[in-house]
């Protein structure tokens, strides 16, 4: 596929000196400016982040890719405000969170930031609605409007119907999908997918980035995924690898494989598989 | 976040997991239960005493011979071995002290009785004629003995109801002849049965005959043991303790630097001793109780510590969607609480249940107090906070990143 052999011959560029794009002149989402993180367990100190700046803009869907100790889920704890860094500078939509609070941290997260993990991190014995309404509980939603755009969002990514069902009657890819949901129903800036698709067979990664490449492309939501599988950066726009604490390349793909197209090549699913 | 999104939040976190909650409640509802049970044992304890002390008289007074403060010197001084008090003593109470109504002269003496191949050995009362009213006693059939059989030292017997069970199986009492040491007594009547004392000693084992009798015949005596004496409302027995008090130093002669050679007691003062026993007991069962309650809350915490490693991930899920550690915190706590109160609440059910049972199925006098049930419920919401604090502390205090992490 011409899709891989772009990727197999990466731009060797910096992250500081990203070619310019259409989207280059949309506003950006994500600035960080020479950002250090260091551990300090006991008297020895661990440097997860030595001086990382990147930008990400408003429509954007890059990959961060990198092996174990890389530095990718130390970024990707900074980029979802659930870290902060050691030093520099981290700018989330026009806002400076790297001296925030905890509790300000927080709100920012619920209002700005949809996660969506590889262990799915639903509530067990509690619905596929409730699931999705709980981020609207910490933003003071009123009750009806909660279930609205619950509802709203379930339907978005297929699960209309299946709103009363909890997570362990759900197959995989439907976990995914309702968490996908309730990363959607505050209506984020930002999507951040911590190998979304570790969990998942490749049918079901398929429709779980059918699901990320529509929302980027429909509603133009930004969206940061976290992957060391090829395969799965390869549908992303930008892929971003980290080594040892730095970014290592920082390049374009210009067609990424489209997942949509794919699903259509795909066996029709097995329904006793899909559901349970 | 308003609280009422916490308290549900909480509410579903805890229907989520009913066996549990179920089982965590019970420490709290055994706690609460048994307190109210045991407290309404020891107040219906005391509720019963008073009652019987009321049901003696209140106005009800004790004239001893020998001294109340002995010291371990004059111990066993009572039963007939200081004859400083006389009949004169008795009748100058009668005559000079105001605030007194009636009092009656006391001796007793153990006797074996005999009636026709029957025999019983009791103790024999000798007292005026006053004394059923003095103690607001009541006749069963028959009549108490007369003034003119306490003046002529005649040999009439007043039976209790376990002399008449047990002497006269199925014949009528009143009427026979009963002999008391070899001598003829005749019995005109028999008392009403008062069944047992708080000490559980038979009240109605008994003979009682005028104290003439029982002095000049029975134990050729002159002085007397004791006197009953009743005051003229049961407001006015301090002031006839005091005035008895004064008017036998005086008539014995006392200097002022000698201890008195009587004692002089109210009802009044046995009551408060009989009371304080109990409220000891009260007290005693109640804070037995209490350490279960506390067990309760300590299961409590221990639950929700286990509840919150074990809802690790839960907490990362929360915070990581943007829950404020101080609602994690408040939710915590909520679910505790809740925990403590519907278990408080079931516990009040549970407790006045037996309370209410207790009197059917053991006979023991109960009495719901109001207080207990009230501080239980105090008690149990403390224990939701205090020992929910900890837990819910622990459950803030997680590191989101850890907590999604962990397995």
């Amino acid at each position: 596929m011409q899709v891989t052999s772009a990727i197999k011959e990466p731009n060797p560029v910096t992250a500081a000196a990203i070619p310019p794009s259409a989207q280059s002149v949309a506003k950006p989402i994500i600035e960080i400016d020479h950002l250090h993180k260091v551990y300090k367990t006991g008297d020895v100190e661990v440097h997860a982040l030595r001086g990382v700046s990147l930008t990400i803009r408003e429509g954007e869907f890059v990959a961060i890719m990198g092996t174990s100790g890389s530095g990718k889920s130390t970024m990707m704890n900074i980029i979802g405000c659930l870290d902060r860094p050691t030093r520099g500078k981290y700018t989330l939509d026009g806002h400076d969170v790297s001296e925030l609070s905890k509790d300000q941290r927080a709100d920012i997260r619920n209002l700005k930031i949809g996660f969506v993990f590889q262990g799915f991190n639903l509530l067990s014995r509690t619905s596929a609605l409730e699931n999705v309404e709980l981020p609207m509980l910490y933003a003071n939603i009123p009750t009806e409007e909660r279930q609205k755009r619950a509802r709203e969002a379930l339907t978005a990514v297929g699960l209309a119907g299946r709103e009363m069902n909890h997570p362990n009657q759900l197959s995989g890819g439907q976990q995914q999908r309702v968490a996908i949901a309730r990363a959607l129903v505050n209506r984020p800036t930002l999507i951040l997918a911590d190998e979304p698709t570790g969990n998942l067979d490749t049918r079901t990664s398929t429709e779980v980035m059918e699901i990320f490449q529509r929302l980027n492309r429909e509603q133009g939501i930004t969206i940061v995924l976290v992957t060391h599988e090829q395969d799965i950066a390869e549908y992303t726009k930008r892929v971003v690898v980290f080594r040892d604490g730095k970014i290592r390349r920082d390049y374009r793909i210009d067609e990424p494989r489209d997942a949509a197209e794919e699903m259509k090549q795909l066996p029709p699913p097995d329904e006793i598989d899909q559901e349970e | 976040m308003n609280f009422l999104i916490v308290f549900r939040v909480a509410f579903r976190a805890l229907a989520r997991n009913k066996m549990r909650s179920a089982l965590t409640m019970l420490g709290v509802i055994i706690g609460v239960a048994s307190v109210i049970a045991m407290v309404s044992i020891g107040q219906g304890a005391q509720a019963s005493v008073q009652e019987q002390i009321a049901s003696v008289g209140t106005n009800l007074l004790f004239v001893r011979a020998g001294s109340q403060n002995t010291g371990g010197v004059r111990s066993g001084t009572d039963q007939g071995g200081t004859n400083t008090l006389t009949v004169e003593d008795i009748e100058a109470i009668k005559r000079e002290v105001p605030s007194v109504s009636m009092a009656s002269p006391s001796v007793q003496s153990r006797s074996q009785i005999v009636f026709g191949n029957q025999n019983w050995n009791t103790q024999v009362q000798g007292v005026s004629e006053q004394y059923l009213e003095i103690r607001k006693w009541k006749m069963q059939t028959g009549a108490f003995f007369t003034e003119a059989d306490v003046r002529t030292a005649a040999r009439v017997a007043v039976i209790g109801q376990t002399i008449a069970d047990n002497l006269f199986p199925g014949i009528d009492p009143v009427g026979q002849m009963i002999r008391v040491r070899e001598l003829p007594f005749r019995v005109v009547g028999v008392l009403a049965a008062r069944g047992q004392d708080q000490q559980g000693r038979d009240q109605d084992d008994l003979v009682m005959a005028p104290y003439t009798t029982v002095q000049k015949k029975l134990l050729a005596i002159t002085y007397i043991q004791f006197a009953n004496v009743s005051a003229i409302s049961p407001e006015a027995t301090k002031l006839a303790e005091q005035q008895i008090s004064e008017l036998l130093r005086q008539r014995h002669k006392l200097a002022p630097n000698q201890e008195n050679d009587f004692s002089v007691r109210n009802m009044t003062d046995v009551a408060d001793a009989a009371d304080e026993t109990n409220r000891i007991m009260t007290m005693l069962l109640g804070s037995i109780a209490g350490v279960s309650l506390l067990v309760g809350g300590i299961g409590i915490m221990n639950i929700m510590l286990v509840s919150v490693t074990e809802r690790t991930r839960e907490i990362g899920i929360r915070m990581a969607i943007g829950a404020r550690s101080s609602i994690v915190q408040t939710q915590f706590l909520i679910e505790s609480i809740v925990l403590s109160l519907a278990g408080g609440a079931i516990g009040i059910a549970v407790g006045v249940g037996i309370s209410l049972f207790i009197p059917k199925m053991l006979g023991w006098p109960t009495l719901i107090s109001p207080t207990a049930i009230f501080g239980s419920v105090v008690f149990s919401a403390a224990i939701g906070i205090i020992f929910g604090f900890f837990p819910a502390r622990k459950a803030a205090g997680l590191d989101p990143i850890e907590a999604l992490r962990y397995e």
